[in-house]
């Protein structure tokens, strides 16, 4: 009897340990299916398009020929974009998410909001441009101007950040905030010197993401009148510009081998500036938690 | 304290980021600016150059099948005057009617002729839209070099491959001769003004077959990509896709009624390749005429620059006696 016993539990037990192994192998398969992903995607452009980089491709304007153009309009117009952008939306996202955690009353109409702004962070951006088309470029006469694009694009990665500094405000431990009442002081005072520094590196963390997405969109740029092709850059924020995405889909779409090549070579770029944005973050975000 | 002192110093650090960059910006702007000057002082050097000081505006916007056409001409004239901006818009024939009969660009590009409710509108908004001719477009219907059973199609046999309405899925339901194998379609999506044209002519405005062995894209060079490695594809775009991958496409001729002609330079000019050839158009906005940067620009416009993006683009250009009778008719207007 007891040996029944013992050999059904080495049974069951052997059941276990390849169950185990099974999902582990299954979830390291999830995760090598996405670094292999990438990886093909990186080899892919890189091969394509690294030869072709160099100072003169930055420094270019766009070009009817491929050995002449480069994506400085598009660099400079994304990074003016993205300025525009991070001021806008960042401003306004974080003092909603303060408002909405610290201040709103626990009612229906603050669950209504609350469930708006998250529904707002999943509609598809064109619906944001043609929203920037009628409000910024017709109503507010900002005609077909950097920004109108920069506020469209605010618009679009607003509810993203607001999402994410809600988030980062409700991690702050409570005994942090209650520790701030039981010395005196007011509701201002506390959330300006205990919840904002606790959240900080959650709200950077979500701004700069979000500043990435902008910065990868075309869709709403091509709505609000961003060029395709300009030799010249912006003179102020109500001139014509363009964006690095719109360039690089204005190469891929053109006849001929050597295209695709100009392409890559704007997506190296454009991988480039994704990539500082995002160490800057990491590197902020570091600074701020190890204060913490 | 010292958090809102932090917290202060990063707030700034941000503004500082957006006002660097865009100070940055045009600082770099101007540098590059005089750099073009320079060298476009240096270029005219014992040329009189009366449009050398010419500045301003110049905005384009419309069809992406003559983006590349305009593209060339505005670089080319930028080239010669840097001190003018021309942001050209590859929006589509229709996004760019619905800005310029509003009277918000100078040049609307369209790969087809505009529609009577677009006139309308614009007569209702007082802008006049002058029609001009840039190039002949030859819309090619295409199979892969391996396919070894097709060189020419009737405009009755492109209707049996491509309505829905006769229901044929294998290249053998059409003609007995041909091998028993599904028909595959690329076709560029339904948004494109080049499908518009392979509708109104070919399928007459009834619909095309849908579903499996369709592809739809607006990405041309993904149907060239498609065709090329299955013999049994067919599809159609602009000419210019064809030519820049003729080693590996077959171009097919079309019987139009009067036996099958291919496409080429000769054939789409002088529109023995019917009906599948199209004009391509800019239609120029009557008031902007008045600006000295337009005029110029129109001038350099049809005085070669237009051919000349047409032949390296691989469009047709018009016969050069055309581009000459357009520009003395707009001449009329502001000389």
């Amino acid at each position: 009897m007891a040996l029944q016993t013992g050999e059904k539990s080495t049974k069951r037990m052997k059941n276990r340990i390849r169950k185990n192994k099974l999902f582990h192998t299954l979830f390291f398969g999830a995760t090598a299916l996405s670094l292999v992903i990438l990886a093909m995607l990186f080899y892919r452009i890189i091969s394509q398009g690294a030869g072709n980089l160099s100072w003169d491709f930055i420094k270019n304007f766009p070009a009817p020929y491929p050995d002449r153009a480069g994506i400085y309009a598009g660099l400079v117009g994304s990074l003016l974009l993205i300025a525009i952008v991070a001021v806008v939306s960042i401003t306004i996202g974080v003092a909603t998410a303060i408002y909405l955690e610290e201040y709103a009353k626990k009612n229906k109409l603050t669950s209504f909001i609350q469930s708006n702004i998250q529904n707002l962070a999943g509609v598809p951006s064109i619906v944001f441009g043609l929203l920037g088309l009628t409000f910024f470029v017709y109503i507010l006469n900002f005609d077909f101007s950097l920004l109108s694009g920069g506020l469209t694009m605010s618009l679009l990665v607003l509810p993203i950040i607001v999402v994410a500094a809600q988030e980062a405000i409700r991690s702050v431990p409570n005994d942090l905030k209650e520790a701030s009442y039981g010395m005196g002081a007011t509701k201002w005072q506390t959330v300006l010197r205990v919840v904002i520094p606790a959240a900080l590196p959650g709200m950077i963390t979500g701004s700069i993401l979000a500043l990435s997405r902008a910065i990868g969109e075309t869709a709403p740029l091509l709505v609000v009148g961003a060029a395709t092709a300009i030799y010249a850059l912006p003179d102020s924020i109500f001139g014509s510009y363009t964006a690095m995405p719109i360039q690089i889909y204005s190469w891929i779409s053109k006849p001929g081998d050597e295209w695709p090549v100009v392409a890559a070579t704007g997506i190296i770029i454009l991988l480039i500036v994704l990539l500082i944005m995002n160490t800057i973050a990491a590197l902020i975000r570091n600074k701020f938690q190890r204060r913490n | 304290m010292q958090n809102l002192k932090k917290f202060a110093l990063l707030f700034s650090f941000i503004l500082i980021i957006g006002v660097l960059a865009a100070c940055g910006g045009s600082d770099e702007e101007e540098a590059s600016n005089e750099e073009t000057n320079k060298e476009e002082t240096n270029a005219n050097n014992g040329e009189s150059n009366k449009d050398a000081d010419l500045s301003g505006e110049i905005k384009l916007a419309g069809s992406s099948t003559v983006f590349p056409i305009m593209e060339y001409v505005t670089y080319e004239f930028v080239q010669e005057n840097p001190g003018v901006n021309t942001p050209l818009e590859s929006v589509g024939s229709g996004g760019g009617f619905e800005r310029s009969t509003k009277g918000e660009i100078d040049f609307s590009n369209a790969s087809r002729p505009i529609k009577e409710e677009e006139k309308a509108l614009a007569e209702e908004n007082g802008i006049e839209l002058i029609e001009t001719v840039l190039a002949y477009d030859g819309l090619s219907v295409v199979v892969s070099k391996e396919n070894d059973f097709l060189e020419e199609l009737t405009m009755e046999q492109l209707r049996d491959i491509f309505l829905s309405e006769r229901g044929n899925t294998k290249w053998s339901d059409i003609d007995p001769s041909w091998p028993d194998e599904e028909i595959v379609i690329y076709s560029p999506g339904h948004d494109s003004g080049t499908f518009d044209y392979f509708n109104e002519v070919v399928l007459e405005e009834k619909p095309m077959r849908e579903g499996e062995g369709v592809t739809l894209s607006e990405d041309d060079n993904l149907l060239v990509r498609g065709i090329q490695e299955d013999p049994y594809a067919i599809g159609f775009f602009g000419y210019a896709y064809y030519v820049a991958n003729e080693d590996s496409l077959k171009v097919l001729a079309i019987d139009g009624g009067n036996g099958p002609v291919k496409p080429s330079g000769e054939t789409i000019q002088d529109g023995t390749y019917s009906p599948l050839s199209r004009p391509l158009f800019t239609y120029i906005n009557a008031e902007s005429l008045k600006k000295p940067e337009v005029q110029a620009f129109t001038d350099f416009l049809l005085s070669g620059a237009a051919a000349e993006g047409a032949e390296l683009v691989g469009y047709v250009p018009l016969p050069e006696e055309e581009y000459k009778s357009q520009l003395e008719a707009l001449q009329a207007k502001y000389k």
